[in-house]
């Protein structure tokens, strides 16, 4: 609270938001909302019931197009690159040699070698150094498109009905994980059926000078059936409920991709890419540990991010991320346990504020939408 | 913000003297605002005795949790039951609804506890 904001760096919203009486924090660097005078508890049922906006213009973005895009995409991440059609996206990661992660992002394959890459925004520099670095010797040009991109983000299971009103791209057509290019209220935006909070909508990027145009207009036209913005105070929630990895949290420069139980983004039969022969020999040796989800058993236990695992008084793993869940109404996270113990039913104890606390291994995703 | 009849700490928790040797306990306006949500709020036994300044319970919101201190050295005779089933009245009503322990004073009044105008400085220096 006492962090001076003008170190931060803002994104095109940063007026809105404190017009809207956002509460504003220091997010790897960004000044941004973590909630609104609704509160994280609103704001979450209303991304759940209705819709929510949420300003995600501070993530990074990166093209990279010309002859050698397609073969330093698939060479830079585990996914299968060339099986994306025009106008489909997907989620995957930039892997070390070792299997661990650089950072986990979303390609947009925007034509046959020109490939959008959106990345988490306080690992953007570390990335486009990343992408330069490795795209030494491939006939391709890479630009970071970050500062000139805006971005928001409209989750709910009233985003179609609010924003189909603003354009004329028809929305239904477009399935999860694909996009268009259109003009939403008269601004040009790629539209993106893709979030981050487990509910259908859009994520919509613009030019960074349209951001405050096209977000004050997305809000007008969803508040008379119930849209609110949204801070990343319940992005977080939402996204934990879903299982979805957070960079520093699930995922980082420790932990490999199998792990992470994001083996489904890595091909390993698609041909050589970075990490391909750590993760090979990961998968042949009996992995040490696995990321589970759990439920505390009380209700005054409520773990967070960070804490120990433990057993006999001796820490046998960590909690990445925990929280009071708001759609389950328990007191759930994730943790890295040894595989062992990383049986559904199964009982773990968790260190909270030097007690040892019982908490049960529960299937997961905590929460899926049911259509 | 805040009630000129309270005393307050410099870690956001409020007094409130009955004036019969027993006084209310609970977090400041700035403390609920700052938590968000709260959703939980782990209280003593009455019976249970604390000096100033040290840990009574919990309060725990979406986001984070946070420790509450004893304003001054007392002995807890009651504690706020609806906050079990309704953590919320800690948002909505900081210093009526969501009061957090009714303790009986052990000795004088904490010399050191902030008048309303000098929490209210406190906490300006704190947002700026």
């Amino acid at each position: 609270m006492s962090t001076s904001a003008t170190e931060l760096m803002k994104t095109p919203l940063n007026a809105a938001h404190r017009a809207l009486s956002a509460k504003m924090v220091d997010f790897g660097g960004w000044d941004m909302p973590v909630q609104y005078p609704a509160g994280i508890l609103a704001e979450h049922e209303a991304v759940r019931t209705k819709a929510g906006l949420f300003d995600v213009s501070h993530m990074g973005e990166i093209r990279v197009k010309g002859p050698g895009a397609l073969a330093l995409v698939e060479h830079m991440t585990p996914n299968a690159v060339s099986k994306l059609a025009i106008g489909q996206v997907h989620y995957t990661a930039f892997l070390y040699e070792n299997g661990t992660f650089v950072d986990d992002l979303l390609v947009y394959r925007e034509g046959e070698q020109e490939f959008l890459l959106v990345v988490n925004a306080g690992n953007s520099d570390k990335d486009f150094a990343w992408v330069q670095q490795q795209a030494k010797g491939y006939d391709c040009t890479v630009v970071n498109e970050s500062p000139a991109t805006g971005q928001i983000a409209l989750q709910g299971p009233l985003s179609v009905s609010i924003l189909q009103p603003l354009t004329k791209t028809p929305l239904e057509p477009i399935g999860y994980y694909f996009f268009t290019h259109g003009e939403v209220a008269g601004i040009k935006c790629l539209i993106s059926r893709t979030g981050y909070t487990g509910e259908d909508g859009f994520e919509l990027y613009c030019a960074a000078g349209d951001t405050e145009k096209l977000w004050n207009a997305v809000l007008a036209a969803g508040k008379p059936i119930g849209l609110i913005p949204a801070g990343l105070g319940c992005r977080n929630t939402l996204r934990l409920e879903c299982k979805m990895a957070l960079y520093g949290h699930e995922i980082d420069d420790t932990i490999h991709a199998l792990e992470a139980g994001l083996g489904w983004i890595v091909k390993l039969d698609k041909g050589d890419f970075v990490g391909r022969d750590a993760l090979l020999a990961a998968k042949a040796a009996p992995a040490p540990r696995k990321l589970v989800g759990f439920k505390t058993l009380e209700k005054r236990d409520i773990a967070r991010d960070h804490m120990p695992v433990v057993q006999g008084g001796k820490q046998i793993g960590f909690v990445t991320s925990a929280a009071p869940s708001p759609t389950c109404g328990i007191n759930l996270g994730l943790a890295y346990v040894p595989t062992d113990l990383a049986k559904i039913g199964g009982r773990i104890q968790i260190e909270i504020r030097g007690r040892a606390v019982d908490a049960e291994i529960i299937p997961t995703p905590f929460y899926k939408r049911t259509k | 913000m805040f009630p000129a009849d309270l005393k307050y700490t410099k870690d956001h928790e409020w007094l409130k003297p009955a004036g019969d040797g027993t006084a209310l306990v609970g977090i400041t306006h700035y403390a609920q605002d700052a938590l968000g949500d709260v959703v939980f709020v782990d209280l003593p036994e009455a019976g249970a005795a604390f000096g100033q300044g040290e840990e009574f319970g919990t309060v725990e919101s979406v986001k984070t949790v946070s420790e509450l201190n004893m304003p001054s050295a007392g002995e807890v005779l009651e504690v706020n039951a609806t906050l079990a089933d309704h953590p919320e009245a800690v948002n909505e009503d900081p210093y009526g609804k969501g009061w957090m322990v009714k303790i009986k004073l052990t000795g004088a009044l904490a010399g050191d506890l902030l008048d309303a105008t000098a929490y209210q400085a406190l906490v300006s220096a704190e947002s700026h």
